[in-house]
């Protein structure tokens, strides 16, 4: 059989940069989907963990990159590795532990045992494959694995540019600005909420630079705050925000523009629902500039940073997406706080997550049921358009691309340019 | 194993068979009513125990759960307006400790949700610290441990 002709539109009938339509199958084909998995998740950079998950030599976690499971784990020099989960022999998992420490990944077939640099260690009985089998050619497969600012990408494209390059300056300054919110600590993952929805992954991809749904979708969520809180959560009727499309798909969606960089403000008087926590924390030892200092990172970046393909830092934690098929997409929620802070701050943004967060939490089922609408309502209308064209009439150049209101759906268009140019393949 | 007077696990059931129904029912004022003022309603993430200072699915003081049932009701939840049904079965009921006014008990919980017509089965343990009151019990501490608490779940516009 030759190369079976792709049975979904050309690329341009899926998405139109000019007009910012996204074609219904877009979120309904599964052609498409197994396309994208080859021509997206297995060419460029795709995140698969922090640094503090896995903190010790010998330390690992499982992950993902698109379909494919892999091992994300540190050696016994700290350097990371990563690689498929799968054994070189007959395909079996070589690991079904989430996270854990080991010294080596041991087959439970047959026995093949690996290291944790991914290299075929030792065989039973390999006399029987003969005098020239070569160990070193039978190592787990191994994905370039590089990091920025303790998150950790991976890839299974060898010669694709630096992770920061990838990235970008700009991008790499709004990471290190997110990480502020370690209150000058090591930031930490505190663990994670997850749940699996009935969508198509780009309805993810959209959602975590879509301001738009915020005042819609999250009104319980609002109505559960303090005035002040609920005050700094009305970024569309203030309208001082932005979103700014980064390049490489990626973008910024400035919603809290007060909360940019953390370390500014620090002399404005604490906010009364922080009131409390500044004093346990002043009860715990920390000077008056730390408690400040703390107090302000407790309360969240101001930002989404949404990175192309698969990774989102969202205010105050880290959103993660994996597509599983056409019509379903895992979601992580990943709470962060500080490596070796006071404990009532850590134990504070606990709380704040389990607030928003996860299965229970007083936002992110709504946003399910939202994406899950999304899916279902593609089902009919197959003619009809997607619409991402919303805030074009008033968007001003950036940086690396355009710049428009805080409602815009640049960030959208920017992950579908970027889509776009790798299912060319260019 | 100590034994328990037939009594009291007649009584703990009857208490935690009307919880059940209410939520099933999902009278949330009635279920408010029935915890102390400091009770926690918990469901945890894996097997840890040190709730205050982990990433729990819900830890839920009064003021939270009072929030929680004004979200579910005030109709601007998407998630829960209208929520899925719930019909759910308590069972295996064990009564492990009584001490002063205080009962603990764990128990089987089964839940089967139905929403856009397709349903979804829950199992877990729930561990309950009962409080005598009058005649009968509050509601100190409830903790649901889902059997796949640390797994892929969904997002639940209901309570266990």
């Amino acid at each position: 059989m030759t190369a079976a002709m792709p049975k979904f539109s050309d690329l341009d009938a899926l998405y139109s940069n000019e007009e910012a339509k996204v074609a219904t199958e877009m979120y309904e084909d599964p052609d498409l989907f197994q396309e994208e998995m080859e021509k997206i998740f297995k060419n460029t950079w795709v995140w698969v963990a922090h640094e503090s998950e896995f903190p010790d030599k010998g330390s690992f976690k499982l992950s993902n990159v698109g379909l494919d499971p892999v091992i994300v784990v540190r050696d016994r020099k700290g350097v990371i590795h990563c690689m498929v989960n799968r054994c070189r022999h007959r395909a079996a998992t070589v690991c079904e532990v989430k996270k854990g420490k080991t010294s080596s990944f041991q087959c439970p077939y047959h026995g093949w045992g690996y290291g944790l640099d991914g290299s075929l260690r030792a065989l039973p009985y390999p006399e029987q494959y003969g005098d020239d089998f070569d160990k070193a050619q039978h190592g787990l497969l191994k994905l370039r694995t590089e990091s920025y600012n303790g998150m950790v990408f991976a890839t299974f494209k060898e010669d694709i540019e630096p992770l920061v390059d990838f990235l970008g300056p700009k991008v790499c300054k709004y990471i290190d600005l997110f990480m502020k919110q370690g209150g000058g600590f090591p930031v930490k993952v505190l663990g994670e909420h997850q749940f699996t929805v009935p969508m198509n992954w780009k309805v993810q991809l959209e959602n975590t630079t879509d301001a738009y749904h915020f005042p819609v979708v999250h009104k319980s969520f609002l109505q559960s705050l303090d005035e002040a809180t609920e005050d700094m959560f009305d970024f569309l009727d203030k309208g001082r925000g932005w979103v700014e499309d980064l390049g490489n798909g990626h973008s910024v969606m400035m919603m809290i523009p007060e909360r940019e960089d953390l370390d500014s403000g620090l002399d404005e008087p604490i906010e009364d629902r922080f009131q409390e926590l500044a004093e346990e924390i002043r009860a715990e030892g920390y000077s008056e500039d730390q408690v400040k200092k703390i107090v302000k990172a407790v309360g969240g970046a101001g930002f989404n940073l949404n990175l192309f393909p698969n990774v989102s830092f969202s205010l105050a934690f880290f959103r993660v997406l994996t597509p599983v098929s056409v019509d379903q997409t895992d979601i992580r929620h990943i709470a962060i706080g500080m490596d070796g802070g006071p404990q009532a701050a850590n134990r504070m943004r606990i709380r704040l997550h389990e607030h928003f967060q996860g299965p229970m939490g007083f936002g992110s089922p709504d946003d399910a049921e939202v994406w899950e609408r999304v899916q279902r309502g593609t089902k009919g209308g197959g003619q009809l358009p997607i619409l991402v064209n919303r805030g074009m009439v008033d968007e001003e150049p950036g940086d690396l691309g355009p710049r428009g209101h805080i409602s815009a759906e640049t960030g959208m268009r920017a992950a579908y340019g970027m889509w776009k140019r790798m299912m060319v393949g260019a | 194993m100590t034994m328990v007077d037939a009594n009291v696990l007649t009584d703990v059931t009857e208490f935690l068979w009307k919880e059940a129904d209410i939520l099933d029912r999902k009278d949330y004022d009635t279920w408010l009513d029935l915890w102390t003022d400091d009770g926690l309603y918990i469901m945890p993430i894996g097997d840890g125990e040190d709730y205050a200072d982990q990433l729990n699915l819900c830890y839920d003081n009064a003021k939270m759960r009072k929030d929680r049932v004004g979200r579910f009701k005030a109709g601007f939840s998407i998630s829960s307006a209208p929520p899925a049904r719930t019909v759910r079965t308590i069972s295996r009921i064990v009564v492990e400790e009584m001490s002063g006014d205080l009962i603990k008990v764990r128990a089987a919980e089964h839940l089967v949700e139905d929403k856009f017509g397709r349903q979804r089965v829950w199992a877990g343990d729930a561990y309950y610290t009962l409080k005598r009151s009058g005649g009968g019990f509050l509601l100190h501490q409830k903790i649901v441990k889902l059997l796949n608490s640390d797994g892929m779940l969904n997002s639940f516009s209901y309570l266990f």
